[in-house]
């Protein structure tokens, strides 16, 4: 391959899979929200049954 | 394990069962066929290595933004495209409801045939081991394999080589999207998609030993900067951008409707978004490695190459090379193994986009709902797509469908959010306050100007260019019945789906967490 390949690969690889890995590794640290407001449990307060079925 | 809630109809609504599962089905969604055989050629055509500065751009400028627009949508108002629209709309809900069935036409439409495309892949995984196309791959595909007839027409002629595979291809989804979210489809994306990655992974790196690989590459990656001022490659950048990332055409919206209420939605999404540029660039690594080898077996440059996207590229150009390639027959079954899987999970998302509506609409068990979707789904593929006019029927279709349907659903949703209902920053303030990575204003700066501006040109110009050029040079009367109609057909189920009556239509959504602007979206 040429360098001009080549540091385009280089480049690429960096931009699109450093993305994943990073967006992937800040996904890990913070999977969810440190603080939600009230309520969100379920579709609507009157309907809040929840079945697992396993 | 899986989580059900209840949802307003009164029946059990799923859920997947975690962010894992939500995120692996999403990716399995948006890595396709067009993953393969679609970005590699767009890339290469439009400045090689200097492509990957639009595509960034469009990523980050359209992409990713109408994904979490889409997210935003499904997961505040609770539904399948009609159900949230409807919502999302308020007292415009009927209006609104029509654009979620558009969308729902449009996924209806596209896995008639998407199913075609993966049940030829499923037959060419068996044709590899005997590498049966011989030495005449073009001549096998249109001559023996799909009979494809002189005439550019409508036939009913069935071929039963076609048909056999269509129907594996319908059963099997069937089966998955009948066992439901977290049973069905899920649990398929979470053991498909590791294997996908891992047989992908395995061709690409026998690609990389071959023969003339290092001359592919250098093709595929040297830049060509002029074509950075040209627009045409800023819209191709655009174009593979929208069309590999399963948005605006109701898929995402029923997924992230899936996800508890309590769920992050953009630090999934942007691992969605990234794995699938991620699978994009390993296939145009792949791709092109294996292209440099049969231009080196010719003796002939790359850019000589024809054929080296699309149809062409998986069903003529590859096995040509296969025959060439030593182990040929391995490479082969995990190649097309890998497009059929590709293309199944991908298909899996389609369907459910139109099962989940019509269980809505119509008060039906996830499976009835997919039993009855299926079999109509199922009939009319048979009928239009295993026939010896099924490769133009296809064609014809999908650039249809796509270019102006999926691309004016885009256009349309993003106006109608940001503009007509005004409920932006409603859904700013939702994905904020259950997400890790935070938005700002210019989340809605890009879907309320840039992605109706750069959609809006593309889908222009697509009319434009069928209307003046035709397409393919196919007959008018053939596109009138193939392209147009598709796009009839659509209409026709978005007025008659949105006009039937709802089976629970009074139903109130507390859509949470509560927004000061609105708290409660009453339908009429």
């Amino acid at each position: 391959m040429t360098p001009t390949a080549i540091a385009l690969f280089v480049l690429s690889a960096m931009l699109v899979w450093g993305g994943l890995v990073a967006s992937t590794i800040y996904l890990i640290r913070r999977p969810e929200t440190s603080a939600y407001p009230a309520g969100g449990y379920d579709e609507s307060p009157e309907h809040s049954v929840v079945v697992r079925d396993t | 394990m899986s989580t059900t809630t209840q949802n307003p109809t009164g029946t059990q609504r799923e859920q997947f069962s975690g962010q894992t599962g939500f995120i692996l089905s999403a990716i399995g969604s948006a890595v396709g066929l067009g993953n393969i055989w679609r970005f590699p050629g767009v890339a290469y055509e439009n400045g090689g290595g200097a492509f990957l500065i639009p595509y960034l751009v469009a990523l980050m400028t359209a992409g990713i933004p109408i994904l979490f627009l889409d997210y935003a949508i499904g997961h505040r108002f609770r539904g399948s495209a009609p159900t949230a629209l409807r919502r999302l709309g308020g007292r415009w809900g009927r209006w609104t409801e029509s654009l979620g069935w558009f969308q729902v036409g449009m996924s209806f439409v596209i896995g008639l045939y998407y199913t075609a495309i993966i049940g030829w892949a499923l037959s060419y995984f068996v044709f590899s081991f005997d590498l049966r196309w011989g030495d005449d791959p073009a001549g096998f595909l249109v001559g023996e394999y799909l009979k494809v007839s002189n005439d550019v027409s409508v036939t009913g002629d069935i071929v039963a080589s076609v048909a056999i595979p269509l129907a594996i291809v319908w059963i099997a989804a069937i089966v998955v999207l009948a066992l439901g979210v977290s049973r069905g489809l899920e649990r398929v994306n979470v053991v498909v998609m590791p294997l996908l990655a891992l047989t992908f992974g395995a061709v690409v790196v026998r690609a990389l030993f071959l023969d003339g690989a290092a001359d592919g590459l250098n093709a595929f990656f040297t830049p060509d900067w002029g074509a950075l001022s040209d627009p045409n490659v800023w819209i191709a950048a655009y174009g593979q951008i929208f069309f590999s990332l399963s948005i605006a055409f109701g898929i995402m919206i029923t997924y992230a409707s899936y996800r508890r209420r309590r769920a992050n939605l953009t630090g999934p999404g942007l691992v969605v978004a990234f794995a699938n540029s991620s699978f994009e660039l390993l296939a145009g690594i792949g791709v092109f490695a294996t292209l440099g080898f049969f231009a080196f077996q010719q003796g002939i440059p790359v850019a000589e190459l024809e054929g080296i996207s699309g149809i062409s590229l998986s069903f003529i150009t590859f096995p040509a090379i296969l025959s060439q390639m030593p182990g040929g027959a391995v490479v082969g079954a995990l190649f097309f193994g890998t497009l059929t899987l590709a293309g199944f999970t991908s298909l899996l998302s389609i369907l459910q986009v139109t099962s989940a509506a019509v269980q809505e609409k119509f008060g039906l068990t996830p499976r009835s709902g997919a039993v009855a979707i299926g079999l109509v789904s199922a009939a009319l593929s048979f009928a239009l797509f295993s026939t010896t006019s099924g490769l133009y029927a296809l064609d014809a279709a999908d650039n249809w469908t796509n270019n102006i349907g999926v691309v004016g659903s885009a256009v349309i949703m993003s106006v109608l959010t940001v503009w007509v209902l005004r409920r932006g920053p409603e859904l700013l303030y939702h994905l904020n306050t259950v997400s890790t990575v935070r938005l700002g204003g210019v989340w809605l700066a890009l879907i309320g100007v840039v992605v109706p501006a750069v959609l809006g040109y593309m889908l222009v110009r697509a009319i434009v260019t069928v209307v003046t050029e035709g397409y393919e040079g196919y007959p008018a009367g053939f596109l009138v019945v193939m392209g147009w109609g598709a796009l009839i057909a659509i209409g026709v189920i978005t007025a008659v789906a949105t006009a039937l009556p709802w089976r629970h239509h009074k139903h109130d959504v507390e859509p949470w967490p509560p927004y000061a602007a609105v708290t409660t979206i009453k339908e009429n």
